[in-house]
């Protein structure tokens, strides 16, 4: 090995060494933080992620499915209706996460329409499926009930939940439709209101 | 990622043997449930399955704890189980005094049931299959309409919780050869959550109507059958993470043809 290309390596060693220690590991996630499930969602846009990936933004989450008629749009209403409570920062920073228990039918593309439908936009709005043997695992953890129906319909629990950048539930309501819940709004305007810095000036 | 790892090592099922002494098969068929769902009024189909004889004991969730040490109640995350699990073992690797062995598992949430299950290649069995194979007595594959079968379980109901559990398989076969399903404990199923007659689902204005989506209240009209929908409404109050004294679990399988 010549002495330029030694040189090369050990530069590169250097800038390899520094880029790791520039960026350090994420803190592990809490012990009761939902992201401990080793879950893969896949989006609205066909890409399939692990779910923890949601991790670092606070995050509203229900769990629905597409071809719901009745509480299913209720759901996102509610959903809704706490965006609009938020201040334009505020909306900065809160993501808001519909996950289908319907995985069969709520294809990427069942999703994409409903998020057009519904205008939806990520990527403040996702919407994403489990894969079908993990969503009574991911009802588990988030305190969802359901039931599949013989018509292919489901009976289930409606409710938001409000996830903290680490995946801890901090507050969820029943309360879904257009009249919003003012202790869980309260919750997320919190969440989504950074810390006041503290320092010298 | 290795967390990841970790959890699908623990999921790869290891070989089902078939005609394993530990399982029984059942036929299944049409079976009518004593839950009247509205979409079920013609009774609920139970496709064939292995349902293991006798619930999990204290033996055998030690070998998955060792195995997979993840689950050690000093290790799993408590988004699976709540504080107490394992508590009423001696260590987090060993079981007592004064848990034995040879009791069924108790203080076991539905995920860590889960895991063991899948662990051993197994699933938890449905509300279905476990109704319709408790509904047998030693004789019958349907005894539900004896009355003095019903007076059973219900005796059993009535003892005093705080007497030590008695060992797994201690009491006789029922028709398809499984023990314990009555008179022992309560046992997890896959869909414990699918039941939603929860002690919340009280009509107290807007919030408790939309609680449920759709068509599919349940009707409990059946009150002799009251022994069994004393373990839905136990199920349907408990969360994914609860763990009980008297809660345990036993696996199933699909039979692959």
């Amino acid at each position: 090995m010549s002495v330029a290309l030694r040189v090369l390596a050990l530069v590169l060693a250097a800038a390899w060494g520094a880029a790791v220690a520039a960026t350090p590991a994420p803190a592990p996630l809490p012990a009761d933080s939902v992201y401990q499930l080793p879950l893969q969602l896949t989006g609205q846009d066909g890409r399939t992620w692990p779910w923890a990936r949601l991790r670092g933004t606070p995050r509203v989450v229900a769990m629905f499915y597409a071809s719901c008629q009745y509480m299913c749009p209720l759901i996102i209403d509610g959903a809704r209706g706490v965006e609009r409570g938020l201040t334009p920062a505020q909306q900065q920073r809160v993501g808001f996460v519909l996950l289908s228990m319907d995985p069969r039918r709520d294809t990427p593309a069942a999703l994409q329409a409903l998020a057009a439908k519904r205008r939806l936009a990520a990527p403040r709005w996702l919407l994403a499926a489990p894969a079908q043997a993990d969503v009574r695992k991911l009802a588990g953890v988030l305190g969802i009930r359901y039931r599949a129906l013989a018509d292919g319909e489901f009976n289930h629990t409606s409710e938001l939940i409000l996830l903290d950048a680490d995946g801890r539930i901090v507050a969820r309501t029943e309360q879904v439709g257009a009249r919003v819940d003012p202790a869980f709004l309260a919750a997320v305007r919190r969440a989504a209101t950074p810390a006041p810095k503290r320092g010298t000036r | 990622m290795r967390r990841a790892a970790t959890w699908l090592l623990a999921a790869l099922p290891l070989a089902a043997h078939a005609g394993d002494p530990g399982w029984a098969r059942l036929p299944g068929g049409t079976f009518e449930s004593v839950l009247r769902y509205e979409d079920a009024r013609r009774g609920v189909r139970v496709a064939p399955f292995e349902l293991m004889r006798t619930p999990v004991t204290n033996a055998q969730f030690l070998d998955f704890v060792r195995r997979n040490p993840q689950w050690r109640r000093d290790r799993a995350p408590r988004l699976f189980v709540e504080p107490r699990y394992l508590s009423h073992w001696k260590a987090a690797a060993t079981i007592g005094p004064p848990a034995r062995p040879e009791q069924p598992v108790t203080w076991v949430s539905w995920f860590a049931a889960d895991a063991y299950c899948a662990a051993q290649g197994a699933r938890l069995p449905t509300w279905n299959e476990w109704e319709y194979a408790a509904a047998a007595d030693e004789t019958r594959r349907d005894a539900r309409d004896d009355p003095a079968w019903r007076e059973r379980i219900l005796t059993w109901y009535s003892r005093p919780s705080n007497t030590a559990l008695p060992r797994a398989g201690l009491q006789a076969p029922n028709a398809w050869g499984v023990q314990d399903l009555h008179g022992l404990v309560w046992e997890w199923t896959d869909d414990a959550s699918a039941l939603l007659v929860d002690a919340d689902n009280r009509k107290q204005g807007d919030a408790d109507d939309t609680r449920f989506c759709g068509a599919g209240a349940l009707s409990m009209d059946d009150r002799g059958n009251y022994a069994v929908l004393m373990r839905v409404a136990m199920l349907s109050s408990l969360a994914a993470r609860d763990a009980t004294a008297h809660m345990g679990f036993r696996c199933a399988r699909t039979v692959v043809r």
